[in-house]
C-alpha cells in the first residue's frame, strides 16, 4: 500500500509530531518501504485464527482494593518542566468543558 | 580480575581473594582508559557503585552476603535507577532523573550487585546497531568501524570489552541476543513475563522481556536467579516458581532432541555463519543430543507481522512523552498543539518517530483490522509454529543473525536492516525464551548459536549453554588491544 | 408540525472505591493537587497498570441491578488522544468487549411506565482537572483524579422528554447508591451526563440529528438543558435551518446551549487492546457470590413498603428512590409504629424543608428518632397535628425534641373538659344569634354551623384545645 504525503501529514498530527515537509519527504519513502514489508500479511489467510494478545493466553489478574501509594508529590514535581502550587503548568487550555 | 567470569568474581569475593571495592575500582579504571573507544555507557555512577562495593565488603565480612553481593554490573539506561539519569539513551529523557526503582533493579540491588552505571543502547530500544543513540553509537570491541548489535549494544560491548562483569539488556525482537550474538557474549531472553516489565520504559509492552548478557551461561544463570519472578506491579508477570538455574547447569544433555528449522538455514544465511553453527550443533551431538529438522512454516512473516505490532504499541506507550510532567519540554510553547509538537518532533529522533508514525497509520481508522488484527492472527500462526515444533523436539538451534556484524551506515535502508532480525523476531512474538551462545568466527567477528525452548525452560537452556561452554572455548576469547 | 424529542444519554458513575482502578493511589474527594497522583497515575516511564478487583466488582453488580449480561470476557483498550489530564496519552477503557452488555431499567413518568433499554456500560479511568484561574496565562493541571474508576454506562434513544431522562437519571442514582458503589454526588461529579437529543416530527421513524451535550451537572439542569436544546432545535428546523451533529455545552446562568468550538480535526482514537493488562476473565461461580452480595434493591424495596406498611404504590415509589430517605422512613416507622404519618411527614413538611434548605436527608438536623417522638406526640393527642407543625420547626432549629419543646412552649394539647366547658361556656353566652340561628337548623345545617363554634374555642385556647373533644362537648351544649 503507497502512503502518501496527506497520510503522512494526518498521522503526524494525530502523533503530534511537528514535521518539516522535507521530513515528510524523507518519511514518506522510509514508510512506504516499511508497508510494503508489512503488506505480506494481506497475503494471509487468518480466518477463524484468534488474535494473540500474550503469548501465553493468560488473564488479568486482580489487585485488592488497597491504598499502598504515599505521597511523593515534591519528588515528582522536582522533575517537572514547569510547575506552581502543585500542579504542572501547561499552555491555556481551550475548549474545556468542565 | 576483569577476566574472571561473574561466578569466578563471586568465588574470589567469597574467598576474600579480592574484595568488591578493589574489582570495582578496577573496572571504574578500565571503563575510565578504554570506554572512549566503544562509548559504551551512557551514565557513569561511581559513588554509588562504590558505596554499594563497601557494603558489600562489609556484607562478607559479616557473612550475610547476597547471592551476587560484590559484582559490578550495569543496567541498560532503560531501566529506572532512583536518583540516576535514565535516558533511554533519547534527548526526550535527557535530563530524567526517576524518583523510582525498576522492579528488576531493586531485585539485582537486593542480591548486592554493585553497579557501575548505565550502557548505551538504540534509542527507546528501537535499533539493532546502535545507531540511533542520542549520545551517539556504541562501537563493536570485534572492529570499531562495526556496529555492536541492537539495541542492547552498550551493554554488550560494555561486557564485551570487560568493562563490567555482566549486564542487562532488554529484548523486543532480538535486542539481547543480536549484540550478544555479533559481540561475542552470552546473552539470555527469557519467556515473556517470566521477568518484571515494571520501571523498564516500554517500547512494546507485549515483545519487551529484560534478561541478562554475560560472558557465561552459568553467568546468566546466576543472574536470571536474581531477576525472575512474579511481580505483583506487572500484569503481565508470570507467577510461576522460579527454579534454581545453577543447580541443573551441569545435567547430561544425552537423549536432548535439537530442532533444526529449514527456514533459518540457506537463503539469507551467511555461508561462513551456516558452517559455523552447522559445526557448533555437532559440538552438541557429540554430548549426546539428537538433531532432526523441522519446518517453522510462518517464519518469513515474523518481520512483518512485527512491524506492524512494536510500532501500534510504541506508538501508544511513547505518547506519555509530552513535556507536561517530565522529560524534555520545547522552549516557549505557544499553545497545547505547539507544545506537543515540537516537543515530541526535537525530543525523539528519525526512527523513533518513523516506527510512531508508523504505528500510528496502522491503529488508524480503517487500517486497524488490516494491519493490527490481522498481525495479531499472524502472531498466533507463529506461535502455534513453535507449539506444533516442541512435541517433537526439546530445543530448537539455529544461527542467532545471519550475518556477523555489519559496519556503520552499511545498511541504510531500514527494512534491509529489519530482515537481519528474521532469527530472533518470532521468540518475541510467541514470548519463547532464547539463548544466544558465541559460537563461531567468521572472519574476525564472532558469531552466535541461538536456543529457542520451550516455555519457562530456561534451566534447560543455560544447561545447554554450560555444556557446551566447557567443551568450547568461544565464549573465552577476548577482542584484542583490552589488557 | 408535532414535534417528538428523542434522548439517549451517556452516564458517568464514579465508583467509591479506596484505591484507584489501576494504582494503589488514594480516590478520597479534595486532597491538595496532585498528592494523589503515584507515578502510575502519572504516567511515568516503566509504570503499569494492575486492575482493581473492587471495580471489578462494582461493575458487575452494577450490571446485575440492570438485568444486563456480564461479560465473562472484558477487554481494556487504549483510547490515544493527546490531552494535558490524560498523562498517558491514552484513556484505558473498554470498546469491543465491555464488562456490561445489554440490559434495561424501567421508569415512571405520569403514570406511563417506559423501558429504557441499556446498550452496554463498560469500565474506564477518569482524567485529572485542569484549573484555569491564570497562572500567568498558563492552566494548572492537577492529576489526583487520573486514574479513578469510572462506569460509563451508553443507554438506547428510548426517552421521549426531558422529564423520562431525568427520571432515568434518577433510578441510575438510586441503584448505585443502593448498592452502594457510588455516591453518586452529582455536584461532586461522582455522578455525571451526557445527553444526545434529537427531534423528529411526530411518526417518522428515521431520527433527527443529535446534538450531544455536555456539563449537565444536576438533576434539574438535565432537564432545563435538555428542554432549551429541543426548543432550540425546532425553531431552528421550523425557521428552514438544519440541526448540525455536534457537541454544545449547556450555560446554566444563561440558560442555553452553545456550540463547541469545533476541533481541528476529527477524531481517531486508534482503539487496540491494552498490552499492559489482559483480558479479564470471570465465571457464573464469580457472578453469583456477587449476585448474593446485593442489597435489596429500589423496585423490591417499593413492593415491600406497599405490601409491609399499606403504603400507595405512588408514597413507596417516593420513598423507595433514594436509599437514605428509604432507610429515614423505615428508621422512624419502626421507632413510632405509624407508618402511614411517618410517610406523610417525610414527603410533606420534611420534603419540603429539605428542598428549601437544600440538605440531604442525611444531613438534616431532624434525625428518625426526633421525627417519631414528634408523631408519637400527635397520635396520643398530646398535640395536635396543627401545632405539630410548629414543634416541627422547633426541632429543625435544633431546640431540642418534641417532648422538650412541648414542655418549653406550653403546647400540649388541652384536653381538660372541665377548663373547655369553661371556654365554650363564654362563647357560647356571648353568641345568643348564633345559637339561635344554630338551633334552628335542620341536622345537616347544623354541622356546618358548628364550625364557627369550634373556630371561636381553638382561638380562645390559642390552638391547644384537642379538637374531638370540643366537637363533641359543644354539640352536646349546643343540642342540649
Amino acid at each position: 500500500m503507497a502512503i502518501e504525503t496527506a497520510d503522512i501529514e494526518h498521522v503526524a498530527r494525530l502523533a503530534r509530531i511537528g514535521m518539516t515537509p522535507s521530513e515528510v519527504a524523507d518519511l514518506q519513502t522510509r514508510l512506504s518501504k516499511i508497508l510494503h514489508l508489512v503488506d505480506q500479511l494481506q497475503a494471509v489467510d487468518t480466518s477463524g485464527v484468534e488474535p494473540l494478545s500474550h503469548p501465553l493466553d493468560a488473564v488479568q489478574r486482580l489487585r485488592a482494593d488497597a491504598v499502598t501509594e504515599t505521597n511523593q508529590r515534591e519528588a515528582f514535581l522536582a522533575i517537572a518542566p514547569a510547575t506552581e502550587d502543585g500542579l504542572y503548568l501547561v499552555p491555556k487550555v481551550i475548549d474545556q468543558v468542565e | 580480575m576483569h577476566k574472571l567470569t561473574l561466578a569466578e568474581q563471586l568465588a574470589g569475593l567469597a574467598a576474600k581473594q579480592f574484595s568488591s571495592e578493589e574489582l570495582t575500582l578496577d573496572y571504574l579504571a578500565r571503563i575510565e582508559r578504554f570506554d572512549s573507544r566503544f562509548n559504551s555507557y551512557i551514565t557513569l555512577a561511581p559513588e554509588t557503585a562504590l558505596e554499594a562495593a563497601r557494603a558489600a565488603d562489609a556484607a562478607y565480612a559479616r557473612g550475610d552476603a547476597g547471592a551476587l553481593a560484590g559484582v559490578p554490573i550495569a543496567h541498560k539506561d532503560l531501566f529506572c535507577t532512583a536518583g540516576i539519569k535514565t535516558s533511554c539513551a533519547s534527548k526526550m529523557l535527557d535530563n530524567f532523573v526517576p524518583p523510582y526503582d525498576a522492579t528488576l533493579v531493586s531485585k539485582l540491588a537486593d542480591a548486592g550487585v554493585v553497579m557501575l552505571g548505565k550502557t548505551n543502547m538504540d534509542e527507546f530500544a528501537m535499533g539493532s546497531s546502535n545507531e540511533t543513540s542520542f549520545y551517539g553509537r556504541a562501537r563493536n570491541p570485534w572492529g570499531t568501524d562495526c556496529v555492536p548489535g541492537g539495541s542492547s549494544g552498550g551493554s554488550a560491548a560494555a561486557v564485551a570489552a570487560g568493562l563490567c562483569a555482566a549486564a542487562t539488556g532488554s529484548d523486543t525482537g532480538g535486542s539481547i541476543r543480536q549484540p550478544a550474538a555479533l559481540c561475542g557474549i552470552t546473552g539470555l531472553k527469557p519467556t515473556y513475563g517470566r521477568v518484571s516489565r515494571y520501571g523498564m520504559v516500554a517500547f512494546a509492552s507485549s515483545l519487551d522481556q529484560a534478561g541478562p548478557m554475560a560472558r557465561t551461561a552459568e553467568d546468566c544463570a546466576l543472574l536470571l536467579q536474581a531477576m525472575a519472578g512474579f511481580d505483583p506491579r506487572d500484569s503481565t508477570s508470570l507467577d510461576a516458581p522460579v527454579p534454581d538455574y545453577r543447580a541443573t547447569l551441569n545435567d547430561s544433555l544425552e537423549g536432548l532432541r535439537i530442532g533444526l528449522p529449514k527456514e533459518y538455514f540457506g537463503g539469507a544465511l551467511n555461508p561462513a555463519m551456516e558452517a559455523g553453527v552447522r559445526t557448533a550443533i555437532r559440538e552438541l551431538e557429540q554430548l549426546g543430543a539428537t538433531v532432526k529438522e523441522i519446518s517453522l512454516p510462518h517464519t518469513g512473516l515474523a518481520v512483518p507481522c512485527y512491524y506492524v505490532i512494536a510500532p501500534a504499541e510504541a506508538s501508544a506507550n511513547l505518547s506519555r512523552f509530552d513535556g507536561v510532567r517530565y522529560g524534555y519540554r520545547c522552549e516557549n510553547p505557544r499553545d497545547l498543539y505547539d507544545l506537543y509538537t515540537r516537543t515530541r518532533a526535537e525530543g525523539f529522533g528519525t526512527e523513533v518517530k518513523s516506527r510512531i508514525l508508523i504505528g500510528t497509520y496502522a491503529l488508524s481508522a480503517g487500517y486497524y483490522d488490516a494491519y493490527y488484527r490481522k498481525a495479531q492472527q499472524v502472531r498466533r500462526l507463529i506461535r502455534n509454529d513453535f507449539v506444533e515444533a516442541f512435541k517433537e523436539v526439546d530445543v530448537i538451534a539455529g544461527p542467532t543473525t545471519p550475518n556477523p556484524a555489519f559496519c556503520f551506515d552499511e545498511l541504510s535502508d531500514p527494512v534491509t536492516m529489519y530482515l537481519e532480525d528474521i532469527y530472533t523476531i518470532a521468540v518475541n512474538l510467541a514470548g519463547l525464551p532464547a539463548l544466544s551462545l558465541p559460537a563461531a568466527f567468521v572472519g574476525d567477528k564472532p558469531a552466535g548459536l541461538q536456543l529457542i525452548g520451550n516455555y519457562l525452560s530456561e534451566a534447560r537452556l543455560l544447561n545447554i549453554g554450560h555444556r557446551f561452554q566447557q567443551v568450547t572455548d568461544w565464549h573465552q576469547r577476548r577482542a584484542p588491544g583490552l589488557d | 408540525m408535532e414535534w417528538e424529542t428523542v434522548i439517549g444519554l451517556e452516564v458517568h458513575i464514579q465508583l467509591s472505591t479506596q484505591s484507584k482502578i489501576f494504582s494503589g493511589s488514594s480516590t478520597a474527594f479534595g486532597a491538595a493537587p496532585n498528592t494523589q497522583a503515584s507515578a502510575i497515575d502519572l504516567a511515568m516511564p516503566g509504570t503499569l497498570p494492575v486492575f482493581n478487583e473492587q471495580a471489578l466488582n462494582y461493575a458487575i453488580m452494577f450490571g446485575l441491578a440492570l438485568d444486563a449480561e456480564i461479560g465473562k470476557r472484558s477487554v481494556f483498550e487504549r483510547k490515544n488522544y493527546f490531552y494535558p489530564d490524560l498523562p498517558k496519552g491514552y484513556q484505558t477503557t473498554q470498546l469491543a468487549e465491555p464488562i456490561i452488555g445489554p440490559g434495561h431499567v424501567d421508569i415512571e413518568v405520569d403514570g406511563v411506565t417506559r423501558r429504557v433499554r441499556i446498550h452496554h456500560a463498560h469500565l474506564e479511568e477518569d482524567a485529572g482537572k485542569s484549573l484555569h484561574e491564570d497562572y500567568h496565562g498558563m492552566t494548572g493541571i492537577d492529576l489526583n483524579r487520573a486514574g479513578t474508576p469510572l462506569i460509563e454506562l451508553v443507554t438506547e434513544p428510548d426517552m421521549r422528554s426531558a422529564e423520562e431522562a431525568v427520571a432515568f437519571l434518577k433510578k441510575i442514582h438510586a441503584i448505585i447508591t443502593y448498592l452502594d458503589i457510588s455516591d453518586g454526588d452529582m455536584s461532586q461529579g461522582s455522578l455525571r451526563c451526557d445527553a444526545n437529543v434529537s427531534v423528529r416530527p411526530r411518526g417518522q421513524e428515521e431520527f433527527g440529528t443529535r446534538v450531544e451535550l455536555k456539563n449537565i451537572n444536576s438533576f434539574r439542569f438535565v432537564e432545563r438543558a435538555i428542554k432549551c436544546e429541543v426548543t432550540r432545535q425546532i425553531d431552528l428546523i421550523e425557521d428552514g435551518g438544519t440541526v448540525v451533529q455536534e457537541t454544545r455545552l449547556y450555560d446554566a446562568d444563561r440558560n442555553e446551549t452553545r456550540s463547541m468550538r469545533s476541533k481541528e480535526e476529527a477524531n481517531d482514537y486508534r482503539y487496540f487492546p491494552c498490552p499492559d493488562l489482559l483480558p479479564v476473565v470471570i465465571d457464573d461461580a464469580y457472578i453469583e457470590a456477587l449476585r448474593g452480595r446485593l442489597p435489596e434493591l429500589p423496585a423490591a424495596r417499593q413492593a415491600r413498603f406497599e405490601r409491609d406498611y399499606e403504603l400507595s404504590a405512588y408514597d413507596a415509589g417516593v420513598l423507595t428512590a433514594e436509599r437514605a430517605v428509604a432507610d429515614f422512613f423505615e428508621a422512624t416507622a419502626a421507632a413510632c409504629g405509624a407508618p402511614k404519618l411517618a410517610a406523610n411527614w417525610i414527603m410533606g413538611d420534611l420534603a419540603a424543608q429539605l428542598n428549601k434548605e437544600e440538605v440531604s436527608i442525611s444531613a438534616a438536623p431532624i434525625t428518625p428518632e426526633l421525627l417519631a417522638g414528634l408523631i408519637k406526640r400527635i397520635q396520643d393527642n398530646t398535640i395536635s397535628s396543627k401545632i405539630a407543625k410548629q414543634v416541627f420547626e422547633a426541632m429543625w432549629a435544633g431546640e431540642g425534641n418534641a417532648d422538650q419543646i412541648i414542655e418549653q412552649r406550653g403546647l400540649r394539647q388541652l384536653s381538660d373538659t372541665g377548663a373547655l366547658d369553661k371556654i365554650i361556656d363564654e362563647i357560647v353566652n356571648a353568641s345568643p344569634d348564633q345559637v339561635a340561628q344554630y338551633r334552628a337548623a335542620d341536622e345537616g345545617r347544623r354541622k356546618k354551623l358548628l364550625g364557627f363554634f369550634v373556630g371561636q374555642v381553638m382561638k380562645a385556647s390559642r390552638g391547644q384545645a384537642n379538637p374531638g373533644l370540643v366537637n363533641e362537648l359543644l354539640t352536646a351544649k349546643l343540642d342540649g
